[in-house]
């Protein structure tokens, strides 16, 4: 691989779920399903078209995460840029068929590791980070 | 909803949930070693109250002090928020928690 993903990290989620992959694939591929599990958003599963999730927006933060659609397999894979804060990742759905339903398998891919500059405060100072932490604070009281 | 905010920063998250203590940390880090003394004018508090959110901020290691003669000097430590900022951390936490959202909308969604 190349030097820039020496320096990131993979994070994986996996469920076994007592659903068809064909059930499962619409809760992750249609709008006002996604909705209802995840954000707002004005998804489509169409490889290349740009999308926006949107979550309550904080001080320093609009909430928002680009996304654009870089593969679809019906029932078997999704995948999709994720963009925010200054960095991009890539989120990738997994769906194998099981005796009891299916095993899904999130992939999220790109996080910057504790070398990159998202750490020293280049890109993304802690400073600005303080500013969320208040109103984290309000949100959880 | 800042996307999750993991267990293991959960001390400097509380540490860090006081404005008082957000200052005094900020003034820290932005001007580097003070006496407590130094930081009670400003702090428009009095001294005993800023030792106090000294100690909880000591606790989650934000500030680090020597001791010179009667007075202590504080520093600020900004690495002690790299865990706020593990973004894996916080993303293991944000999707756990949307993968519970995602089961409880497959028992309610139609076969």
């Amino acid at each position: 691989m190349t030097d820039s993903a020496a320096a990131t990290h993979t994070l994986v989620i996996e469920r076994e779920l007592p659903h068809p992959p064909e059930k499962i694939w619409r809760a992750i591929t249609q709008s006002n399903l996604i909705e209802q599990w995840l954000m707002k958003n004005d998804f489509e599963p169409a490889v290349g078209r740009a999308f926006k999730l949107r979550s309550t927006p904080v001080p320093g933060w609009d909430g928002v995460i680009d996304g654009e659609v870089v593969t679809v397999e019906s029932q078997r894979l999704l995948s999709y840029t994720w963009a925010t804060m200054g960095m991009t990742s890539v989120v990738t759905f997994t769906l194998t068929p099981t005796a009891a339903g299916t095993h899904l398998r999130l992939e999220q891919s790109g996080f910057p590791s504790t070398d990159s500059p998202y750490y020293k405060g280049a890109s993304y100072g802690w400073q600005s980070f303080l500013g969320k932490l208040e109103q984290v604070a309000a949100g959880l009281e | 909803m800042f996307l999750g905010m993991p267990a293991a920063a959960d001390h400097l998250f509380r540490a860090l949930a006081d404005p008082t203590r957000r200052a005094l940390f900020e003034r820290l880090a932005r001007d580097g070693e003070q006496t407590v003394h130094a930081l009670t004018g400003p702090a428009g508090i009095s001294q005993p109250a800023v030792s106090k959110h000294l100690v909880v901020l000591k606790r989650a290691k934000l500030v680090r002090h020597r001791r010179a003669g009667r007075e202590t000097h504080y520093s600020a430590r900004p690495q002690a928020l790299a865990p706020l900022l593990d973004w894996m951390s916080l993303y293991g936490a944000f999707w756990n928690d949307r993968f519970d959202r995602l089961e409880n909308l497959l028992q309610r969604m139609e076969p």
